[in-house]
């Protein structure tokens, strides 16, 4: 069995983001990390391939500057291989163009499974994954929690709002994966020093046979008109308790849908 | 093939940056939110000490010919460091675990190192290092336990003390003196390897007689074991026949490493005081403002960052040496000194500038206070350390 798992590498949450003020783009010149919400696939993955008895879990990646930090973290946690696109030409990619690029990447691994992150924790638009199986005429499902394979099956636990639908379908698939759903292993110190041997594709747009006008700023049809400063946190709302507390508690969470 | 120097294998920075930040990962989301709750009611922390295994650090100093992570001294003791600011208990999971793999490793022969060396370098064999007695601990040469031969075996009759990791181990790197060694000095001292089923009932002749309550480093044991005419095989005494003898002076060559790790557990301890009251000094308001804006406290937080700093450098510089194949006693005996005195007395800044709160269970504070002096007593007192540095800058006259 080969998976394949989109693996996003992102600026480190952590640290104070910003934004270019002439295109509205985040700034991505430091080094680049593992998107959390991508480490849940990866785990995903590697127990599949565990599970079957055998496969392999490759990683496909976009990232400006030939950046591979994120992907070594992946592969410390024991994925055999990557492919890197990196190419000036992809600066200011909508979502579309980057699931163009990610789709030509993946379409060379011939892989029985796809898996993603539901969205991504800096552009969280939530939309390439499926935009990559349009794009390669595969079916996908979406927030997965549960993925079993059964022969040419596919079968996923779909998350819902009320608990989770059992749905599946034909491989080659692809399927995103809810963040939190698994536990992403801590890479073992000698999967760390094997990270560095492994192999790196590294691939540029006409290496993957692109052309420049469906990608990059140039084939973006999204554009970011505006940015505005998030609002101020307001204060909460302070309840007094005259006997009837817990009621008013209740209300307000069945207004939020958590009870 | 990694740059080899004085036959240490140099692990590559970017590597060690990359194991350190995966550790640190662990250590705040796992360790430092939940040390405490095995801390305070003396429990063994089992789901740690198997991640510890799943991050290869039961063989972060084993040669990797037998599995082990081989890392270079630096990067153990960075690795011991970050342990340490979380939890100082778990370097000592490993801690003497290693010196025993360091003994069977420098001087065992080679049937001992594929014998032992593989499976201690995955944790599913533990390893614990018996040298103090009741009677004798800095003077260690003055040790009773002792070993007679019997044909082809050994047969050994002694209490050991301090004994940590003695429960779940199941190797022991024993010294114990045979017959032909006079008492007075060290002659005789041999180093046996004992194998024992892990946990409380040992058997043949082996028991934990005692398991010691401790002011701190608390979670994991540290027992008193007898030994009542238990039998070894001779294959068992470390080194063949030339291992005779030699036991006293091999322990020390591998707690000479030790003291490198004891320092920079004293650096991680020191660290995790110095955040707590930087931290707290910065939110805790008396007279109107920060209590960091209190003169008092500014200059004792600029006291303990300058200590702390310079402990770190001493701990590094050593470990540096001890990399590059230099002699390291004075180093090392230094560094020893100093960062566990540091440890100790910024654990105890620490809680004056937490006030009350320094002393309560709730705040961490009082788990460093408790666990620092450990590093003034173990693996050879501040006295001692004064005694090895005076004689390497006297060792001329
Ligand atoms: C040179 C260059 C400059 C870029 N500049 C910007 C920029 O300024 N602003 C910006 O938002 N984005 C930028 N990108 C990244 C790219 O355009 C985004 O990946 C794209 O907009 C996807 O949006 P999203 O994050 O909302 O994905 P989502 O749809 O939220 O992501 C869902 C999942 O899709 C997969 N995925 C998404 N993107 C990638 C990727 N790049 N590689 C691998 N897997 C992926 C992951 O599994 C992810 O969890 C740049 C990329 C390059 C190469
Ligand atoms: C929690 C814990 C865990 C331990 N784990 C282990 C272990 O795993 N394996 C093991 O073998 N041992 C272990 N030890 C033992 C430890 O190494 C000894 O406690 C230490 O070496 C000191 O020996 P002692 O306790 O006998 O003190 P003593 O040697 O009796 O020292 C008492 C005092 O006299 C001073 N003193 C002694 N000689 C001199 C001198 N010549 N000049 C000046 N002052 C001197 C000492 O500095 C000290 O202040 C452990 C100890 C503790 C507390």
């Amino acid at each position: 069995m080969k998976v394949v798992v989109c693996v996003k590498q992102i600026p480190d949450p952590a640290l104070p983001g910003e934004l270019d003020p002439s295109t509205n783009y985040l700034k991505r010149d430091d080094k680049l990390i593992l998107d959390e919400s991508d480490s849940y696939g990866v785990e995903m993955a590697l127990q599949l391939v565990e599970g079957a008895g055998g496969g392999e879990v490759s990683l496909v990646s976009m990232a400006p500057n030939n950046e591979v930090s994120g992907l070594r973290t992946a592969l410390a946690m024991g994925a055999e291989d990557a492919i890197l696109v990196s190419d000036n030409a992809l600066a200011g990619s909508d979502a579309l163009g980057t699931a163009r690029v990610l789709a030509a990447a993946i379409s060379r691994l011939s892989p029985d499974l796809v898996l993603a992150g539901v969205e991504s924790s800096d552009g969280y638009t939530g939309t390439v994954p499926e935009m990559i199986a349009g794009v390669l005429d595969i079916p996908s499902i979406t927030f997965a929690k549960q993925i079993e394979i059964d022969g040419n099956t596919v079968k996923v636990q779909r998350q819902t709002e009320a608990g989770y639908d059992d749905v599946e379908c034909q491989t080659p698939a692809l399927v995103s994966v809810t963040a939190g759903v698994v536990e992403p292993r801590y890479p073992s110190f000698k999967g760390i020093m094997a990270a560095k041997k492994k192999p790196v594709e590294e691939l540029d747009l006409s290496a993957l046979g692109l052309d420049e006008s469906s990608v990059g700023q140039s084939g973006a049809r999204q554009e970011t008109v505006r940015v505005t400063e998030a609002e101020e946190r307001q204060a909460g709302e302070v309840i007094e308790d005259e006997g009837d507390a817990h009621e008013k508690i209740v209300e307000f969470l069945g207004e939020l849908k958590i009870v | 093939m990694p740059p080899l120097r004085n036959g240490v294998v140099m692990t590559d920075i970017d590597i060690a940056d990359e194991m350190l930040a995966a550790l640190k990962n662990w250590v705040e989301a796992e360790v430092i939110p939940h040390a405490s709750e095995f801390e305070l009611p003396d429990e063994y922390p089992t789901d740690m000490a198997l991640q510890m295994a799943d991050f290869g650090l039961f063989g972060a100093t084993i040669p990797s010919e037998f599995g082990g992570l081989e890392l270079d001294n630096m990067t153990y003791a960075r690795v011991i460091e970050e342990l340490s600011r979380g939890w100082m208990s778990l370097a000592g999971i490993i801690n003497s675990h290693l010196i025993c793999a360091k003994l069977i490793s420098k001087f065992g022969s080679d049937e001992q190192k594929l014998k032992w060396l593989p499976s201690m370098a995955t944790g599913e064999l533990r390893g614990c290092f018996s040298l103090s007695e009741p009677d004798s601990g800095s003077d260690a040469g003055a040790l009773r336990c002792r070993a007679e031969r019997d044909g082809d075996e050994w047969v050994i009759n002694g209490t050991k003390m301090w004994v940590t990791n003695g429960e779940k181990a199941g190797v022991v790197a024993l010294l114990a003196r045979v017959p032909d060694g006079e008492e007075e000095n060290s002659g005789g001292i041999t180093c046996f390897i004992v194998e024992k089923t892990p946990g409380s009932e040992s058997g043949d002749g082996v028991s934990i007689s005692r398991k010691i309550d401790k002011l701190g480093y608390r979670g994991l044991e540290t027992v008193e074991m007898s030994y009542v005419d238990h039998r070894l095989n001779h294959d068992q005494l470390l080194g063949g026949d030339n291992g005779i003898g030699n036991g006293l002076r091999w322990a020390l060559s591998a707690l000479e490493l030790g003291r490198i790790n004891v320092a920079a557990r004293g650096v991680g301890v020191a660290q995790a005081a110095y955040d707590a009251a930087l931290s707290y000094a910065k939110e805790r308001e008396a007279f109107g403002r920060p209590i960091s804006q209190h003169q008092a406290i500014a200059f004792k937080l600029a006291e303990m960052a300058t200590k702390l700093e310079a402990a770190r450098l001493l701990t590094y510089e050593a470990a540096r040496k001890a990399d590059a194949g230099e002699r390291v006693d004075l180093a090392a005996g230094m560094a020893k000194l100093f960062a566990s005195e540091t440890a100790s007395e910024l654990a105890l800044d620490a809680m004056r500038i937490h006030g009350g709160n320094g002393f309560s269970t709730e705040y961490p504070v009082e788990r460093y206070y408790r666990d620092a002096p450990l590093m003034i007593i173990g693996e050879g007192t501040s006295e001692i350390q004064k005694l090895v540095i005076s004689r390497a800058l006297l060792a001329d006259d």
